[in-house]
């Protein structure tokens, strides 16, 4: 029968509309307003899971984000693969396909089950003890136990959605859209501050959702009736911003707190729009934030205190009076306090039939007797259940005498198809307890609440400990008011509601664990993670005595639901267990998140292209239509390559470098870093930041700098040009151009504020065209307007040059990064890309070849240049470079001078850099190779001289050439080493000079 | 994330800043008259206190200014940020009880999570002064 336990009348749901969906394939129906959990319910669906574990068969226990149970798999199509989705926390929609999981080949028919029978072999710490053997074997282990233990499966597809995130300021955040919540908001609302009040599930109101159609009245008004009333009003105010479906999931350090908005879940997927986001992610600055987070009930512990059927009292009170649906037919209480008799009570008024009250208490107060009587709910005191029944869905229970903590017979069955526990209320502390709030220890109701607070904030209403509809408005309306108050803004008076309502006392029975008959007992504590009372009194036994350690060594209220019904009971049977009070014991941690958050909410807009900045020279396009292969550099993207049809890597490198030695070849290097220095210091400061003088330095000309650490070691380089006496061009390396101006305006500001001197990026400003090879003073003389000005003879090496290009200003440096003939034109960047084109236009009869970043590794290579971030890696002085020529001792101070004549970078058998060449010339040793001394490698540990960090085959010197840092390097020179390989031998090789170029012209001519 | 008070262009969030060190540690000038052992004292030894530390933070995506900042290392509680050049004022804070404890409130350590008794007693009689 379709919706069999859908109730005739009542709850939010729209019984006019059906919604058919799909459960583990079969087709079901419910109602908008319905949670998939609430649907499930109405169909007498009510094993929903197997446990993480054991596989035991688990129903629905909770009816919101506390549930610990009812994960599911949502599959709405391709991408669209939500695992561990809590069936309480997925509103149905039109065609929602959900399933069970970690059971195979079904729910009902679970091979995994075995592990249940096998229980006794699977003790708390199991896994640490048997698998903690030989290395390796966790290796083999693991994915027979992954995939026998855990959660849903994860997607194999791409997320196809969107998502986005947003920043706000508000003055007041309230959390929670309660009673306390909605109180809150209104009070500061009112007095014009900007207030954002969030709520987790789809309506406001909280617990008075899941009040009955009459109980309380408030202001005279029907529950649901004054949340839409209150509702209304704060719509009218303009500065209250409503979010619903919005859980605040993370307190961060001064007022940040994270909201997650569910925006298109709850629609059917043909429903939802493409130009919303699946998702957004609110970060919010609040200047007060209020917290009505309301409680969580807890459950009773005892044996078989998992199977399905066995609901939090709460929540099947929540299931009727919000979603209009019966959990059972047959109904018995177990309660420690007076609060379940409210549900139970509720329950008859929805058509249940509630069997009994068994009160593990003396007895209840009257208010509570007199509520079950006028229910006809028989209650019996001082009662116990000591198991239940049923395979599937609990059919039975027994239940024994209790006194002074001693079961006395004899047990009475009853017959039950849903057992509702309730074991007292814990206030909702997480959010609390994240902003580092500390937490104090309640006697009357067992439980943690707030105590003092660390940040900007105020907890209300049933978070705060008080239980009572009146104390939650009057809480809310007072924390709102402060709130808005400490924010700045004046609050008007605000009557506190008047509420008609029957007062029960919240104090709870302190009772950890029920007695058992059973020596190992089935009660389970944490059913999301399948830890049972004995494991945690195990955990004690084994001398774990910090709850921090005992929930790592049992698991307790780790998961996806961070043990928001369970951790409280876990602290009262460890402290117990102890001899300890509870506040003595403590709590765990609570983390953000405080329920599970997609990945793609957090990533946001920040994925595929937009994943993270990047950064395109002017002349982008034409590389790209060129074909090339783009490697990434800092935040840059730089051609690598521009391989023609058919040419491999190699052959596509081979040509580009040969070009640039016989012919013409052109690099884009607007990527290098750009400072305009400038100021009657500008001298003066050079001087003290590259290793150098710079004093002598005549505008017109060209200098190449090494900058140093204060350590001594290389941090960068590059060639600066002085334009006026007053004025530099400063250039750096493309990675470590921002790093590069911090530093600099680091020292201006902080140690020699006394330099006048201003630094201004300018890399973006120019597009550079590198033109190198002995054909390219004809490419130049062809393109600028000064053709003579070009010539080698008029025009020395590291001088510079202001030129027009057909009438547009133009700056040519004689620069070299190659080794050979070259030039740089710089101009400004919008006219990079005609330049460029213009260069090719002139340059084909030539023969001009772009060439990328990995000839120009080579070209450089092969003159022995360094790369700042290959050659040296922050440990690597310029004497380990061999270039002691760049090093002015006698010039006063710069950065890193004394670091220079410390100890440990005059050591003798420091790295140095050195060439390698290898004894047939086509074999090219692998760069990050090590080098050894030995030409059959020893046994480990092997005595590691140093590493090649650049290597290549030269097509202009017909041979592999490689650079490398090795141990007193400076002093190997001739002598042969070895080149560790992975596999084969050893590769020998002669230590050499570093410029190749040099050294093998003649030869190769 | 933290909000952070720059003293040039006031309150922002801490994702507009960088951090750049302990602060108040001055470039020596005679370099090279310094034994090895004071020069590595000035490169590499910083101090890494639990408590109170001036450290030095860089308005990155702002102005660009660095600036000092005197924050509880132990609790993440900012207690001033001033100007470079300025002498660090005078701050209270709760400091960890020893070295190695942890101040009474705001750093989330285990051992300060939950208030005990003496605690609460004291707590009570501040909030009803």
């Amino acid at each position: 029968m379709s919706q069999s336990h859908r109730l005739a009348a009542g709850g939010l749901i729209d019984r006019s509309k059906t919604l058919s969906f799909t459960w583990n394939g079969q087709s079901l129906e419910g109602h908008p307003g319905d949670t998939l959990a609430s649907a499930l319910l109405a169909n007498g669906e009510i094993m929903v899971a197997r446990s993480f574990k054991y596989h035991r068969p688990r129903g629905i226990v909770g009816a919101g984000s506390e549930d610990p149970a009812g994960l599911v798999t949502i599959d709405a199509g391709k991408g669209r693969f939500d695992s561990n989705t809590l069936a309480t926390d997925q509103e149905l929609y039109a065609g929602l396909t959900a399933k069970a999981q970690n059971a195979w080949p079904s729910l009902s028919f679970d091979v995994g089950a075995i592990n249940d029978a096998l229980g006794r072999f699977f003790p708390a710490g199991f896994y640490y003890k048997t698998f903690m053997g030989p290395p390796g074997n966790w290796m083999l282990f693991e994915p027979v136990i992954r995939k026998a233990a855990g959660l849903g499966d994860p997607p194999s597809e791409l997320d196809p959605d969107q998502y986005e995130s947003v920043n706000r300021h508000c003055d007041v955040l309230v959390i929670g859209g309660g009673p306390a919540g909605l109180m809150a908001a209104k009070a500061a609302g009112a007095s014009g501050a900007r207030v954002i009040l969030c709520e987790e599930t789809a309506a406001f109101g909280g617990q008075l959702l899941s009040a009955a159609e009459n109980d309380p009245l408030i202001d005279g008004l029907a529950p649901k009736a004054w949340v839409a009333k209150t509702e209304a009003e704060l719509g009218q105010m303009d500065e209250v911003q409503l979010l619903t479906r919005t859980t605040a999931f993370g307190y961060y350090g001064h007022n940040f707190v994270g909201l997650v908005e569910k925006i298109t879940d709850h629609r059917a997927v043909a429903e939802r729009s493409q130009h919303l986001p699946r998702q957004r992610l609110w970060r919010i600055r609040a200047k007060r934030v209020v917290l009505a987070t309301g409680a969580i009930e807890r459950p009773l512990v005892f044996h078989q205190n998992d199977r399905p059927g066995v609901m939090l009292a709460s929540a099947a009170r929540t299931f009727a009076n919000r979603y209009g649906v019966m959990a059972g037919r047959k109904a018995t209480l177990f309660t420690n306090n007076d609060f379940g008799y409210r549900a139970a009570a509720d329950l008859v008024r929805a058509g249940v039939t509630v069997r009994k009250i068994l009160d593990v208490r003396d007895s209840p107060s009257e208010t509570a007797r007199l509520l079950a009587s006028s229910h006809d709910i028989e209650v019996r005191n001082r009662r116990a259940i000591i198991s239940t029944m049923g395979r599937f869905r609990i059919n039975q229970l027994h239940h024994m005498g209790l006194e002074e903590g001693k079961l006395i017979g004899p047990s009475e069955t009853q017959d039950t198809d849903l057992l509702l526990t309730s074991g007292g209320w814990n206030p909702n502390v997480a959010l609390f307890a994240q902003s580092r709030g500390k937490l104090k220890w309640d006697e009357a109701t067992q439980t943690f609440r707030p105590g003092r607070s660390w940040q900007q904030e105020q907890s209300a209403g049933a978070c705060n400990g008080v239980f009572e509809t009146a104390g939650c408005l009057a809480q809310g309306l007072a924390a709102g008011r402060a709130a808005a108050e400490a924010a700045g803004f004046k609050t008007k008076m605000i009557e506190t509601p008047d509420v008609d309502e029957e007062v029960t006392d919240p104090a709870a029975h302190a009772i950890w664990q029920i007695p058992s008959l059973v020596k190992k007992a089935a009660a389970f504590v944490d059913l999301q993670d399948d830890v049972k009372a004995s494991d945690l009194k195990q955990a004690v036994a084994e001398g774990y005595a910090s709850v921090e350690h005992a929930k790592r060594f049992t698991t307790q209220g780790m998961g996806p639901d961070q043990g928001k019904i369970s951790n409280v009971n876990a602290f009262g049977i460890l402290a117990s267990a102890l001899g300890i009070p509870v506040p003595e014991l403590g709590t765990t941690t609570f983390r953000q998140p405080y329920k599970p958050v997609t990945i793609g909410a957090l990533a946001g807009q920040h994925v595929h292209d937009t994943f993270a900045p990047y950064r395109t020279t002017p002349m982008h396009d034409w590389h790209a239509q060129r074909g090339a292969q783009f490697e990434v550099v800092g935040d840059w993207v730089r051609p690598r390559l521009y391989a023609q049809d058919g040419e491999s890597f190699h052959e596509a490198l081979m040509r580009e470098a040969t070009a640039a030695r016989s012919g013409v070849a052109i690099l884009d290097a607007s990527t290098l870093g750009k400072i305009d220095v400038r100021g009657p210091d500008a001298r003066t400061f050079l001087n003290r930041v590259y290793t150098n003088s710079w004093m002598k330095l005549a505008p017109g000309k060209c200098r190449y700098g090494l900058m140093l650490g204060e350590d001594g070691m290389v941090k960068d380089d590059g060639v600066t040009a002085c334009l006026a006496d007053d004025h530099f061009h400063m250039t750096t390396t493309t990675g470590g151009a921002a790093n590069v101006l911090r530093t600099l305006e680091d020292y201006l500001q902080t140690e020699w504020p006394d330099l006048k001197v201003y630094l201004t990026s300018t890399t973006e400003q120019w597009a550079v065209a590198s033109i190198t090879g002995p054909k390219s003073p004809d490419l130049l003389s062809k393109i600028v307007d000064q053709p003579g000005a070009m010539d080698p003879g008029a025009f020395p090496f590291m001088t510079w040059k202001d030129v027009t290009i057909s009438g547009l200003p133009a700056r040519v440096f004689r620069i070299s990064f190659t080794g050979g003939m070259a030039y740089e034109i710089n101009i400004k960047a919008r006219y990079g890309l005609w330049l460029w084109r213009r260069l090719f236009d002139l340059g084909g009869p030539l023969g001009l070849t772009p060439y990328g970043t990995e000839a120009m590794h080579l070209l450089r290579a092969e003159k022995g240049f360094i790369i700042v971030g290959q050659e040296t890696d922050g440990t690597v002085t310029p004497s380990d470079l061999q270039m002691d020529w760049i090093v002015n001792q006698k010039k006063g101070e710069f950065i890193g001078k004394r670091s220079l004549s410390r100890a440990d970078t005059v050591r003798a058998d420091r790295k140095h850099l050195v060439g390698l060449v290898t004894e047939d010339p086509q074999v090219v040793l692998k760069e990050g190779a090590h080098l050894i001394e030995t030409e059959v490698e020893p046994a480990p540990p092997v005595a590691m001289l140093g590493h090649v960090t650049s290597s290549y085959f030269s097509p202009h010197l017909g041979r592999s050439i490689a650079l490398a840092l090795v141990k007193s390097g400076k002093s190997r020179l001739d002598e042969t080493l070895y080149v560790s390989q992975p596999q084969g031998e050893p590769i020998p090789v002669t230590v050499c000079g570093t410029d190749f170029l040099s050294a093998f012209q003649e030869a190769a001519e | 994330m933290f909000l952070i008070t720059c003293p040039y262009c006031g309150v922002r969030d801490q994702s507009e800043f960088a951090h750049a060190g302990e602060a108040h540690i001055a470039r020596p000038t005679d370099t090279d008259q310094m034994s090895d052992q004071d020069w590595s004292e000035f490169v590499f030894i910083r101090s890494n206190p639990k408590g109170v530390f001036a450290e030095r933070w860089w308005h990155a995506a702002g102005c660009r200014r660095f600036f000092n900042m005197l924050r509880n290392t132990a609790t993440d509680e900012i207690l001033a940020c001033y100007k470079i050049g300025e002498t660090a004022p005078d701050v209270s804070t709760e400091l960890p009880a020893t070295p190695c404890g942890e101040a009474i409130i705001g750093s989330g350590n285990d051992a300060v999570k939950v208030m005990q008794e003496d605690e609460v007693e004291a707590h009570e009689k501040a909030s009803q002064a």
